[in-house]
C-alpha cells in the first residue's frame, strides 16, 4: 500500500489527557487511533485507564495541536537561560515555612 | 431449612447458574478475538469487556456454588461440568462471526444483561442484588460501545451496513429464548428473586428499536425459533467452546494459576 492510501485508511491520531484525581491537572498520558472523538474517549477509557489511572479524559486531534518547532528552540527558549532573576530564590524563607 | 426453602435454594442454583453462564459463555467468545480485532485498540475494548464478562461469572458461580452447598467452588462449576448442565442461552455460544456481527450479538445480550441486572438490584436475594449492583455499572458501558459501534456500521457504507443487516436477521430469532419465561423463571419471579421476563423484553425492545432506528436498521420479523440453551439444550458450538475452556482443568486436574 503506498503511503498516501495508507493515511487514507489509518483512523486519525488523538492526543490522550488523565486527570488522575479531582483538583489535579489532565496530563498527557499518549496518543491512539479513532474515527471520532467519542470512540477516542472510548478507547482511551480501554487503553489508560484500566488500572484506574483517571477520572476524567480529555482528547483532541494531534493535528489541532500547534507544536513549537524544535529548529527554534534557541530563539526561543536560551534566552530566558540567563535571567535567573526570574526564580524566587533570592528570598529568605522564614524556618516555620515548611512546604514551600 | 424447611421443604421449601430447600426448594427455592434449589432453584436459585439454577437460576444463578443461568445468569453466570451466560457472562461465562460470552466471556469466552469475546477473548476469542483478542490478537485478532480489526485494530489494536478494539482488541483491547474487545479483551476489557470478556474480562468485565468473565468478572461476573466468576461472582455468580461461586455464589452458585455456596448455594448448591457441595463444596464446589467457581472453578468446578466453571470448569468440570458438562455440556448440558451449562445454562446459558444459545445466542451467546454462536461464532463470533465478523467484526459486525459480533457487535450486533453484543447490542442484543448488552440490552438484555442491562435490563435483567438493573431489575437484579432489587431481588429478593441480597447475594443476587449485590452482584447486579457491580454488573450493573460494567453493562452500561459494554452498551455504549457496542451500540456506538452498530451505529457507525449501519450508517456508514454500503458493505456495512448489508453485513450488520443480514448479521441481525441471522442473530434476531436467538432473542426470543432470552424472555421465554419457563418455570424456573416463573418461581424466581414469584419470590421477588428475578424480575419478570415480559417486562424485561418491553424495555429491551424500545432500547434495541431506539439503537436500530438510529443506525438505519430494521428490526427483523418475529419467527419461529426451536434453540434452548437456557435449559440446557445446546447447539454443536458450545461443546468446542468447553473443549478450549476446560482442556487445561481436564488435562491437569486442580491446576492453578
Amino acid at each position: 500500500m503506498d503511503p498516501a492510501m495508507h493515511d487514507k485508511c489509518q483512523w486519525p491520531l488523538f492526543e490522550v489527557f488523565i486527570r488522575a484525581r479531582g483538583g489535579l491537572d489532565h496530563k498527557h498520558v499518549g496518543s491512539l487511533h479513532a474515527s471520532d472523538a467519542r470512540m477516542a474517549i472510548d478507547h482511551a477509557r480501554d487503553l489508560y485507564t484500566r488500572r484506574q489511572e483517571g477520572v476524567s479524559i480529555w482528547v483532541v486531534r494531534s493535528t489541532d495541536i500547534t507544536a513549537s518547532d524544535p529548529e527554534e528552540a534557541e530563539a526561543l527558549f536560551e534566552p530566558a537561560r540567563d535571567k535567573i532573576y526570574r526564580h524566587p530564590t533570592f528570598y529568605d524563607i522564614p524556618d516555620e515555612v515548611k512546604t514551600l | 431449612m424447611s421443604a421449601s426453602a430447600t426448594n427455592v435454594a434449589r432453584l436459585l442454583f439454577r437460576y444463578v447458574l443461568r445468569v453466570g453462564d451466560l457472562s461465562l459463555v460470552l466471556g469466552q467468545r469475546l477473548g476469542e478475538w483478542v490478537g485478532h480485532a480489526p485494530v489494536l485498540e478494539e482488541d483491547l475494548g474487545l479483551a476489557n469487556i470478556a474480562l468485565d464478562l468473565i468478572g461476573q461469572a466468576r461472582l455468580l458461580l461461586a455464589y452458585a456454588g455456596e448455594l448448591e452447598g457441595r463444596g464446589r467452588g467457581e472453578d468446578e462449576i466453571a470448569f468440570l461440568r458438562e455440556q448440558g448442565e451449562y445454562l446459558n442461552p444459545t445466542l451467546v455460544e454462536l461464532p463470533n462471526g465478523d467484526f459486525g456481527e459480533t457487535i450486533v450479538r453484543q447490542v442484543l445480550i448488552d440490552a438484555f444483561q442491562l435490563e435483567l441486572f438493573e431489575r437484579l438490584t432489587n431481588s429478593a436475594d441480597e447475594q443476587l442484588s449485590a452482584i447486579a449492583g457491580k454488573a450493573v455499572k460494567e453493562t452500561r458501558y459494554h452498551l455504549r460501545y457496542s451500540s456506538d459501534w452498530l451505529v457507525r456500521l449501519g450508517d456508514g457504507t454500503a458493505e456495512s451496513h448489508a453485513r450488520v443487516q443480514s448479521a441481525l436477521e441471522r442473530l434476531w430469532p436467538y432473542t426470543v429464548e432470552l424472555f421465554e419465561e419457563d418455570e424456573l423463571d416463573r418461581e424466581m419471579a414469584d419470590c421477588g428473586i428475578a424480575p419478570r421476563l415480559a417486562e424485561v423484553r418491553a424495555a429491551w425492545s424500545k432500547r434495541i428499536e431506539e439503537v436500530l432506528a438510529e443506525a438505519t436498521l430494521e428490526r427483523p420479523r418475529e419467527r419461529p425459533y426451536a434453540w434452548f440453551g437456557k435449559r440446557g439444550e445446546h447447539s454443536e458450538h458450545l461443546g468446542y467452546i468447553l473443549a478450549e475452556m476446560q482442556y487445561l482443568q481436564r488435562a491437569y486436574p486442580g491446576a492453578r494459576w
